[in-house]
């Protein structure tokens, strides 16, 4: 029996039609339930993760607060250069007055007062000073609006206010995230924020460095117990396990506040070295509000996700590889280093992707027992989303976030391999 | 001939016990003693201690009474790396994350051996299991038979005097086992080792030693070479054991000579061997290898005591004829017959007469 073969090479199914078009269709069934199966699951991931995820990165850039509230203004302003230092034309005043009367109509002047207080301090007061008192002015007698303006608040005569306007006047703008790394956006380009405010790259480096610190700790602390774990009877693994799965059951905050209790300078831990007369009264450790604290109290909440994948990778490592390694000759020493080590790497790689990426966006314990030398910079994004309102700002910081550990996992994957990884 | 003591003794364990729990004892006063060279395989059920041996021997384990010797030396306190065993696990543990080359190299490397001679060695070990070809691969991207070969050459390339083998065969294919078979058995004479095999897969056990220790519930049932133990089982449970058995249990009307008289528990007198029988009336269990059987009385001494039997099933085999037979309220009676061009075939139902030469029907324990 020979199979049909058309003119043009390609198989034919037994009616004739080409063999990949009747597979398509013998499939097509198959394949519209599974996508049906799996639809509930994508929607939410869609709704709940893809779309967030790039409303957030949309916002890190979008700004068109300014163009929107004072469109006439900032057409009057493209012919105007803050460079020359003198004041606008009596137009741009004009139009000014007009985009705000409108505004204040639409009570949208404070929300502009808002966004350009982030830039340039003492705006937010102007625009409401001015949206009390904009309808006052005297438009129709054509007296210049320029001096009277300047009247209601002598900033108007600032060239420094105007510049800010024409400045962030762009509808989509690297402003946000020049901030989001200790720079500003100036008429003359990008620029460095004065020495005071340079804090975000500092918390940034810190970050990474502590969640790094995190990681290191989890691993010598978590092998070990992943090998007891993988290694014990089963009736004693089981019982250990149970322990280290104990955390999860008890609320993040609650473990989080025991370690407030513990740490303090007159908590449990110093209680006890004074007692045993290790420490001197007036020498207690200082193990909380500060980066100490933050390290201790996250290796232990972060623990159990450095455990779990080691220990699903260790169990997959035969006894008998030891073993083989001991009767070749190879001391006990060796034969863990040579043999059993590299082959429960993947296990590591996977705990300290998981514990690395937690930790770098933790929010809570750092925020409860970091004090101020020990915060992330998750508790900036987060005093940006629910203090200060600069949405676009914590939107740029956590684009840039998301950037590191996407960057993270790459070199990862370069150097480690993702492949190496096993979750279970 | 349990205990076997030799003179010449390269391994020898004497008087061993092991208990894992302080209650039961998995292995029961072990008695073995091998010459250098031999080839001996350790044959039993699962759970009869065999393995056990084999890791008291490698020293992962360690004996809970009695003394296991090497080349004289009492090893009992020599940690595992210092007894320069090889060792060929069931699984073959390759190491994966190492080359086929660095798998082999790594007993040269602890052994602290200059990289020129460890090449050498590699090459050599390699070539001799026709693995020459296959340094740079991973463990995974082996056949289980090359597998098989690599863990054989990684076991042999430090040159011990002695090699372990756990079950190494029992990942393969019948048709590569038999193979492996005989690839295993000609390099360990070739090379002259000593080797401990374990395996509960009885023709392998018969096809590739000089001689077998049969294990059950913990000791040595019997200890002798292949054809021995195929055709003198010492007790029922080695004849059970070993190859394909029929039993009939009876009590011992008379011992004269080399033969006795057994009556069969519905009456019926047989001729036997007596083998661990000693007195009239005491009850015995006869085996019978299924190809010693008779049904053509031609063949038989005239005086020679039959038994009626009835035919239940025939099975064709190609190469021989497996007949069922009900003998003596025993349903499963089996003989064999060889397919030849005059042979009878017989039917179901058929009602035939059987017999057999009495040292061929050995009289065990009960």
């Amino acid at each position: 029996m020979s199979d049909a073969t058309a003119p043009d090479g390609s198989v034919l199914a037994a009616d004739g039609t080409p063999l990949k078009r009747s597979l398509a269709r013998s499939l097509r069934l198959q394949k519209t339930r599974a996508l049906l199966l799996v639809a509930p699951l994508l929607i939410f991931v869609l709704v709940s993760f893809i779309i967030p995820i790039g409303a957030m990165l949309f916002r890190s850039v979008e700004n068109s607060q300014v163009a929107d509230t004072l469109p006439l203004t900032v057409a009057a302003l493209q012919d105007w250069s803050p460079e020359a230092g003198t004041l606008p034309e009596e137009p741009v005043y004009a139009a000014f007055v007009t985009d705000m009367i409108a505004a204040v109509e639409a009570k949208e002047h404070t929300k502009l007062g808002t966004r350009l207080n982030y830039e340039q301090t003492g705006m937010s007061s102007l625009f409401r000073k001015s949206g009390r008192r904009i309808k006052r002015l005297d438009t129709e007698s054509g007296a210049p609006l320029k001096d009277q303006l300047i009247a209601v608040d002598k900033k108007w005569g600032d060239v420094e206010t105007w510049a800010t306007i024409k400045t962030h006047s762009v509808r989509y703008t690297n402003g946000y995230f020049l901030n989001a790394i200790d720079m500003q956006r100036t008429p003359e380009g990008a620029a460095v924020q004065p020495e005071d405010k340079r804090i975000l790259l500092k918390l940034f480096g810190r970050t990474l460095w502590m969640s790094l610190a995190i990681t290191c700790s989890c691993i010598l602390l978590g092998y070990p117990i992943a090998w007891l774990l993988a290694n014990l009877p089963a009736r004693k693994a089981n019982l250990l396990l149970i322990l280290v799965l104990l955390p999860f059951w008890t609320s993040l905050l609650v473990r989080t506040s025991a370690w407030k209790v513990l740490l303090q300078q007159q908590g449990v831990i110093n209680d006890i070295l004074v007692w045993l007369g290790m420490l001197s009264d007036d020498g207690r450790l200082i193990m909380i509000n500060n980066q100490t604290g933050t390290i201790i109290a996250m290796t232990h909440i972060l623990l159990p996700f450095m455990i779990l994948p080691m220990y699903s990778v260790m169990q997959t490592i035969a006894p008998s590889y030891l073993r083989a390694a001991k009767s070749m000759g190879a001391t006990n020493w060796t034969a863990f280093w040579r043999v059993y080590f590299p082959q429960s790497v993947p296990g590591i790689g996977a705990g300290s992707i998981l514990v690395f990426i937690l930790a770098i966006g933790y929010y809570i314990t750092p925020e409860i027992v970091g004090g101020t030398k020990g915060v992330f910079i998750s508790n900036r994004i987060a005093y940006h989303i629910s203090s200060s309102l600069n949405w676009g700002l914590a939107a740029a910081l956590g684009a840039i976030l998301l950037a590191v550990v996407l960057i993270l996992y790459w070199a990862y994957d370069k150097i480690v391999g993702i492949d190496n990884v096993k979750l279970g | 001939m349990a205990d076997g003591s030799l003179s010449d003794a390269f391994v020898e364990f004497e008087r061993v016990q092991k208990s894992y729990d302080g209650e039961t004892l998995v292995v029961k006063d072990l008695n073995l003693a091998m010459p250098k060279g031999e080839f001996l395989t350790m044959l039993g059920p699962s759970g009869s201690g065999k393995t056990t041996c084999l890791m008291m021997l490698a020293g992962f384990e360690t004996a809970t009474h009695g003394d296991i010797r090497l080349g004289g030396v009492s090893i009992n306190n020599i940690p595992p790396h210092k007894r320069g065993i090889g060792m060929v696990f069931q699984n073959y543990a390759l190491f994966p994350h190492m080359t086929i080359a660095e798998n082999l190299s790594f007993p040269l490397e602890v052994r602290k051996m200059g990289k020129s001679e460890r090449e050498d060695k590699v090459k050599h070990a390699l070539d001799m299991v026709e693995m020459g070809a296959f340094g740079g691969r991973r463990p995974s991207q082996l056949s289980g038979g090359q597998q098989q070969r690599v863990a054989l050459a990684r076991a042999l390339v430090f040159e011990p005097e002695l090699v372990l083998m756990d079950e190494p065969l029992g990942a393969l294919d019948k048709q590569l086992r038999e193979k492996m078979q005989f690839e295993i058995t000609d390099l360990a004479h070739r090379l002259g080792i000593t080797v401990v095999y374990v395996t509960h897969d009885q023709t392998e056990a018969l096809t590739m030693s000089d001689r077998v220790a049969v294990f059950d519930d913990g000791r040595i049932q019997q200890l002798a070479p292949p054809d021995t133990l195929y055709e003198e089982p010492e007790n029922s449970f080695v004849a059970q054991f070993i190859g394909e058995n029929n039993t009939l249990e009876g009590v011992i009307k008379e011992i004269r000579g080399g033969t006795c008289l057994v009556q069969l528990d519905d009456g019926d007198l047989i001729d036997a061997k007596p083998v661990n029988v000693t007195a009239v009336g005491e009850r015995t269990r006869v085996s019978i290898r299924p190809e010693r059987v008779e049904f053509n009385k031609d063949r038989l001494s005239p005086d020679a005591h039959l038994l009626k039997a009835t035919v239940k099933e025939f099975i064709y085999m190609g190469d021989i004829f497996r007949t069922r037979l009900s003998v003596a309220g025993n349903d499963d009676f089996i003989i064999k017959t060889r397919n030849a061009p005059d042979q009878v075939r017989l039917k179901p139902g058929q009602e035939i007469e059987i017999g057999w030469l009495a040292e061929d029907c050995r009289a065990l324990d009960a």
